[in-house]
């Protein structure tokens, strides 16, 4: 027999990245790991960096709307809600209520598909290749119903401050309550295809477990945290907009398979909430009544010296946006609070201890887009 | 769930001078002046008190006042005088559904603010943001490197009002 006990072992680093396809776009990681394990993740960010908050300052408050729509690609009309609210707030402007109605069922779909990317690309992530062109094809249906609409699939300059851009087109309301009807049973054939698949919950199950202490200290939000098990959610505890006419379950996180906070409470927690989004779609849809959706734009936007801090539940967790005025056409300050950078900041904590495979499981878990963490 | 005054009444009683004016500018945003070298204990009495239990940092924000002031001095010339740097916590508590606002402000010449990231640990990217854009100096941070800029930027930080583009950068002329 060999012995192996004067053996020299070192650590060594992996470097992850940035050109790399589960990164979710470019994102480098350096990884040192002591043999197949991870001592530590250093997340390097910046890739995409542009700036995005050193323009709005060059800007008038209507000219950064089609800004706000690059920054978390896949759910723009989430972000021009949040952005809206915050300078009508600043404002103390008072929307329509078609407006807001038209606005929440935008921002529910957006949700279901930033959801579709996030859960088609875990698979894809994972090795099951097929839920992910299923996923795919259903949000070509979302991004028909908004490029009907509005004119652009991905970035959409549609929510405005005051108001929205255009009014909907006639066959809106029957397209949309068509989708939602067509899209119910397929959340059903997703858990058939990936959710309960056994290979899926052996990689996912019981990796990268977040505590609630933990998640909260880091700043965690959306369904990130929700799968901790806090039931969380600005839509219910920090109202905007016309949330509180509705009526909604908060899924949280139990540990389904494995333990509470792991990867796959994360993934299902997502799955269960794109239920609840058709939930408010069907609402929404049936309510929504008549009215004039420009009438309320200002002419003019010049808010007194004042600063105010507003977010909203994006699908990736709180977007605030904290502008700061000094009386000038142009803010004076404009920082935004990016779900993305924050719960990256978390990789270190999730990955230390596992597997080096698992930080793939463990980065599409919690949902990151890189534009969004870069700005 | 505590009011905006009372959690500065509590305050002001706790750290006496290191508090300074609350400012309320309703209907939008009131804050809470606080010394910058003093805003870590305050931050620990605000995150373990349990009349108050603080335990989520929403966001960490650099902010330049833009309050240079150009100063005629005795013999008639003209001095800049550098104006203030501020940091801006926005605070909740997930329990009592509370918020609050601090703000702390350091003068541009010596921009020194104390590190909360060992209370908060979202303070951490936030707090390599601002020392990025600001270059506002965390004091006890354990790593505060450039985190959105190239790590070789030796240009300043292009959120001061005052920046200016560089001529060149890595020997390429801006604009190219």
């Amino acid at each position: 027999m060999s012995d192996y006990s004067n053996l020299k072992t070192e650590e060594m680093v992996l470097n992850m990245g940035p050109q790399h396809p589960s990164t979710h776009g470019v994102l480098r990681l350096e990884i040192k790991l002591d043999g197949e394990l991870i001592v530590e993740v250093k997340p390097h960010v910046g890739y995409l960096h542009r700036c995005f908050e050193k323009h709005c300052e060059a800007m008038t408050y209507p000219q950064i709307v089609p800004y706000v729509d690059r920054m978390d690609y896949l759910a723009s009309m989430s972000n021009e809600l949040g952005y809206a609210i915050a300078v009508e707030r600043l404002m103390g402007i008072q929307v329509p209520e078609r407006v807001e109605y038209i606005r929440v069922i935008m921002a529910e779909l957006q949700r279901i598909a930033s959801h579709m990317v996030a859960l088609g690309t875990y698979g894809l992530d994972i090795g099951a290749f097929t839920p992910f062109l299923y996923l795919f094809a259903d949000r070509e249906r979302i991004l028909s119903i908004f490029e009907e609409t509005c004119g652009a699939r991905l970035l959409y300059n549609y929510i405005w401050v005051g108001g929205l851009s255009h009014d909907l087109h006639p066959d809106f309301i029957r397209k949309a309550k068509e989708f939602v009807t067509y899209f119910r049973p397929k959340i059903t054939e997703l858990n058939n295809l990936l959710s309960y698949n056994k290979i899926f919950i052996e990689r996912t199950a019981n990796v990268g477990i977040l505590p609630i202490e933990t998640a909260i200290n880091y700043g965690m939000t959306g369904p990130n945290l929700r799968a901790s098990g806090l039931k969380w959610d600005l839509r219910r505890d920090d109202p905007y907009s016309i949330y509180d006419k509705f009526e909604f379950d908060i899924p949280v996180g139990k540990g389904w398979v494995g333990t509470l906070g792991d990867c796959w409470d994360r993934y299902f927690v997502r799955v269960l909430e794109m239920e609840q989004s058709l939930n408010i779609l069907d609402q929404a849809l049936a309510q929504i009544p008549d009215g004039d959706v420009t009438s309320a734009i200002p002419k003019r936007i010049k808010p007194a010296e004042r600063q105010i801090y507003t977010r909203v539940e994006n699908p990736r967790g709180e977007l605030g946006y904290f502008i700061v005025s000094k009386g000038g056409l142009q803010p004076h300050r404009v920082k935004v609070r990016p779900p993305s950078f924050i719960s990256l900041g978390l990789m270190n904590e999730l990955c230390k201890g596992h597997l080096v495979a698992d930080v793939i499981a463990i980065l599409g878990s919690i949902d990151i887009v890189l534009g969004e963490v870069d700005r | 769930m505590k009011s905006h005054e009372e959690i500065y009444n509590l305050l002001k009683e706790k750290f006496g001078d290191a508090i300074g004016q609350s400012i309320t500018n309703l209907p939008v945003e009131s804050f809470i002046e606080v010394s910058p070298l003093k805003i870590h204990e305050i931050s620990y009495f605000l995150r373990d008190d349990n009349e108050l239990l603080f335990d989520n940092l929403m966001l960490l924000s650099g902010l330049d006042d833009m309050n240079d002031k150009k100063v005629k001095q005795e013999d008639g010339s003209i001095a800049d005088v550098p104006g203030t740097l501020s940091v801006v916590y926005h605070i909740e508590s997930t329990s009592f559904r509370h918020k609050i606002v601090l703000k702390c402000s350091c003068p541009k010449d010596k921009p020194e603010v104390e590190s909360v990231n060992s209370i908060w640990r979202s303070a951490d990217w936030n707090e390599r943001e601002a020392y990025d854009m600001f270059g506002i100096i965390f004091l006890n941070h354990p790593d505060l490197r450039r985190i959105l800029m190239p790590y070789d930027w030796e240009h300043g930080f292009p959120l001061r009002k005052d920046y200016k583009n560089p001529e060149f950068y890595q020997g390429m002329k801006v604009p190219y």
